[in-house]
């Protein structure tokens, strides 16, 4: 028997290695002689921390939210009793849940099943092999052939198709080249890259190396950001053991080509996501872009001939070069091949990550996969492409998930992230969200980016503050035409969509807000209040004690009342009010 | 963003900042080219922030201008020009936050605290500091103190880690007395 015990940062975040402390605890107290491997994350985010006892016959049953008194159990149930633990089980691979059952994993293809520190059970999986496979048996316009044949395109957001980009590289003439790993992953909500980086980096590394070897390049450099300590961490490590196994250096597999990565933390600058900016970034420069053409497949790193990709799409290589293209392209949709990657979050009962064949549709993937939404209830909208995309509602739920029908929406596929929205996310409030964060973020270089999101900003503030006025909308857009023109990259040119959508499909939404002052979703602080209903009151004093700043009093066990000049509307009396009496209602 | 002369300096800054500590890395790092955003980490990483008087000593020893450093060091959000607190806490306000109620957490915090995001405690303990997703949106909404993640949080549970961390020091501080 053995036990797996899944410790990506997300597992670790909700308790893992206590319950990692207590399987050793209990294998030592009990005399027993078992391997206790960690992994990284499986993807069911919303059971963690899961523990996998893997019996001798190969059977996996994966135990979720597991806490030491669990484990204990566990033990003395399963592992000395041999009866599983039914009441714990989330999984077993006699009979998958619902969750994993329909899921195709290629880029996930190791995640939460190998040990990530142990470079050994990457090449048990066969790792190394397809770098090796093309190393020593095909040229690089053979490799890029394949890759053309799979259909592939990049999953860092634009949907490029990555055979195009690796010849653009391979063509510019140069002996100096670069291969580098874009793995800022700024879209907040979404969480693929880290995973895969976490739980397998050798993949994203042969990636690149096969990357390298189609475009004549000898370096490799992984811009990660500093926000995933523990990516870097297992990045470095997995470099290190690559290095010694001469799987990373000189003269690969006794051939003349030569290939290195090393690692680069990014300082926190989600427009370094975009390629210019990320090189100037990687020069130890302000992370600003600029125009293109060139492009960096003719001029990047230090202006010689860089190959920019994304995580994922790095660690689908490694599994087209071993299955053939054909295989990768018989999975997806006619122009968006092969798998991909879901960040499930928001208001979803299943949240995590997900990997799907390309043109499932939506309402598969959020009520199938994801199990729909929290509490059971309403959907209202789901969120992709995070600031450059935007809000897709129920009646496009069953929109394919492809590149090109996610584009008709007015959202765009992004890197893959899904927040999930339900009756009480107010739509204008996302759209004030995101240009927020655009107008942070915005690197200040052209004008209608650094300028238009801010005159955006204010009006969208003043709506959720009830001081939007009649055209307000109309002035939105008419912004928003500007700043997308005037924008010199990817993030002033799609910063407005999050608004366009929004209006788009929320029209009425907005309208409350200016028209009758009113929030639909009770959300925006300045058109709720909160009141206590004196007939329910039972006086018993809880919303007084957790109200933050005492604007509750009351004498026990007799109505209270709330000082509406000092509440700041933090909703706890809501919360708090037992469900009996229900005296709190927000207007 | 600001630029040098706003920021007032104080003259026993000077004095304490230990130019010393950051020789070795600007040694190792002074004939590559473009790791001025490296070597402004790994000198945040002996600091715990960046004092004017060791972006100047790195303008020099790198041998550009001193405008260029403050330039970058203000433009990641990574780095920070004033001292923090014992403990970082990163709240995060990414999306799936945010729909899941981060603001009411940074509210707590912020009433616990007795600080504003961006700011530090009096005691020099907490910095909270906002961000935009730390990746574990699945656990929304989440913080990280000091390279470890909690969540989901409600805000008592934030509160709850905080006043643990309070207790953990004043045990420490007891023990060493
Ligand atoms: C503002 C902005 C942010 C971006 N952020 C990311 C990111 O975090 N990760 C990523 O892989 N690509 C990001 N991109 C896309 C990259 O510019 C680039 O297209 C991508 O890394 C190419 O890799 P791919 O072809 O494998 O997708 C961003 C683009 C823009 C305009
Ligand atoms: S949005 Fe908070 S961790 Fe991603």
């Amino acid at each position: 028997m053995k036990i797996r015990i899944g410790a990506g940062s997300c597992g670790i975040a909700a308790g893992a290695l206590k319950a990692q402390e207590a399987v050793e605890a209990e294998i030592k107290n009990r005399g027993l002689n078992m391997e206790v491997q960690i992994t990284g994350c499986i993807g069911m985010c919303h059971h963690e921390p899961l523990v996998d006892v893997i019996d001798d016959n190969g059977r996996e049953f994966t135990y979720g939210h597991v806490t030491p008194e669990i484990v204990k159990t566990i033990f003395a149930e399963h592992i000395e009793g041999g009866s599983p633990v039914e009441k714990y089980l989330v999984a077993t691979s006699d009979s998958p849940n619902e969750f994993l059952a329909g899921q195709t994993r290629v880029a996930l293809r190791n995640c939460g099943l190998i040990n990530p520190e142990e470079i050994d059970d990457y090449i048990k999986q066969d790792g190394y092999q397809a770098l090796e496979k093309v190393v020593a048996k095909s040229t690089p316009e053979e490799v890029i052939a394949e890759i053309k044949a799979s259909g592939l395109r990049g999953r860092g957001g634009a949907g490029f198709p990555t055979w195009f980009k690796w010849n653009a590289a391979r063509q510019n003439p140069g002996t100096e080249k670069y291969v580098v790993c874009n793995a800022d992953e700024g879209d907040p909500g979404a969480f693929m890259d880290r995973s895969v980086l976490e739980g397998d980096p050798h993949s994203v590394l042969e990636g690149m190396a096969i990357a390298g070897y189609a475009i004549g390049a000898g370096e490799g450099i992984i811009y990660a950001r500093a926000e995933y300590p523990l990516a870097i961490r297992r990045v470095e490590m997995a470099i290190k053991q690559a290095q010694a196994k001469g799987l990373l250096g000189a003269n690969l597999f006794g051939s003349d080509f030569s290939f290195n990565i090393r690692i680069k933390q990014g300082a926190g600058a989600f427009v370094c996501g975009e390629e210019t900016a990320l090189i100037a970034s990687l020069e130890g420069e302000r992370g600003m872009p600029r125009l293109k053409p060139p492009f960096p497949a003719q001029s990047g790193y230090w202006g010689k001939p860089t190959n920019i990709n994304n995580v994922e799409t790095l660690a689908n290589v490694p599994w087209i070069i071993a299955a053939g293209g054909s295989a990768f392209a018989a999975m997806g949709t006619e122009k968006s091949k092969g798998t991909k990657v879901f960040a499930l979050a928001g208001k979803i009962k299943r949240g995590g990550l997900v990997e799907v064949p390309m043109g499932l549709s939506l309402r598969d993937v959020i009520f199938k996969v994801g199990g729909g939404i929290k509490q059971d209830r309403q959907f209202k909208a789901v969120q992709m492409g995070g600031p450059s995309g935007g809000c897709i509602p129920t009646a496009l739920l069953d929109t394919p998930v492809d590149y090109d029908s996610i584009n008709q929406t007015g959202a765009i596929m992004g890197s893959g992230g899904m927040v999930v929205m339900d009756e009480t996310t107010c739509m204008v409030d996302i759209a004030r969200f995101f240009l927020d964060f655009t107008q942070k973020e915005s690197c200040g270089k052209c004008v209608q980016c650094r300028i238009g999101t801010k005159r955006m900003l204010e009006i969208l503030e003043r709506i959720c503050n009830g001081q939007g006025k009649e055209n307000d909308l109309e002035l939105l857009e008419e912004i928003a035409v500007k700043v997308k023109e005037g924008s010199l990259c990817g993030l002033g040119q799609s910063a407005p969509n999050p608004v366009l959508t929004t209006i788009r499909y929320f029209r009425d939404e907005y309208e409350a807000h200016i028209r009758d002052k009113k929030c639909p979703a009770k959300q925006c602080k300045a058109l709720i209040t909160y009141r206590i209903d004196a007939k329910k009151c039972k006086g018993c004093s809880l919303c007084a004690r957790k109200c933050p700043v005492g604007c509750i009093t009351g004498e026990k066990r007799q109505p209270y009342t709330i000082n509406q000049d000092q509440c700041i509307k933090c909703g706890n009396c809501l919360e708090v009010c037992p469900a009996k009496f229900g005296a709190v209602t927000v207007e | 963003m600001g630029c040098c002369c706003e920021e007032k300096e104080q003259s026993s800054q000077n004095n304490l900042i230990d130019l010393k500590l950051i020789k070795g890395i600007l040694q190792e790092y002074k004939s590559q080219a473009g790791s001025l955003v490296t070597v402004l980490q790994k000198a945040q990483d002996v600091y715990g922030y960046l004092p004017l008087p060791a972006l100047r000593y790195i303008a020099e020893e790198l041998g550009v201008k001193a405008a260029k450093v403050y330039g970058v060091a203000t433009f990641y959000t990574q780095f920070r020009l004033t001292p923090v607190g014992k403990y970082v806490i990163l709240l995060c306000q990414g999306t799936a936050c945010h729909v899941n109620g981060s603001e009411r957490i940074e509210t707590a915090l912020c009433q616990e605290l007795k600080i504003k995001p961006g700011e530090t405690t009096a005691d020099g303990l907490f910095t909270l500091t906002n961000v935009a997703c730390l990746g574990c949106c699945s656990l929304a909404p989440v913080m990280m103190i000091n390279g470890q993640a909690h969540g989901p949080l409600t805000p008592d549970k934030a509160v709850k880690i905080i006043k643990d961390l309070y207790v953990q020091e004043e045990q420490a501080d007891g023990e060493g007395a």
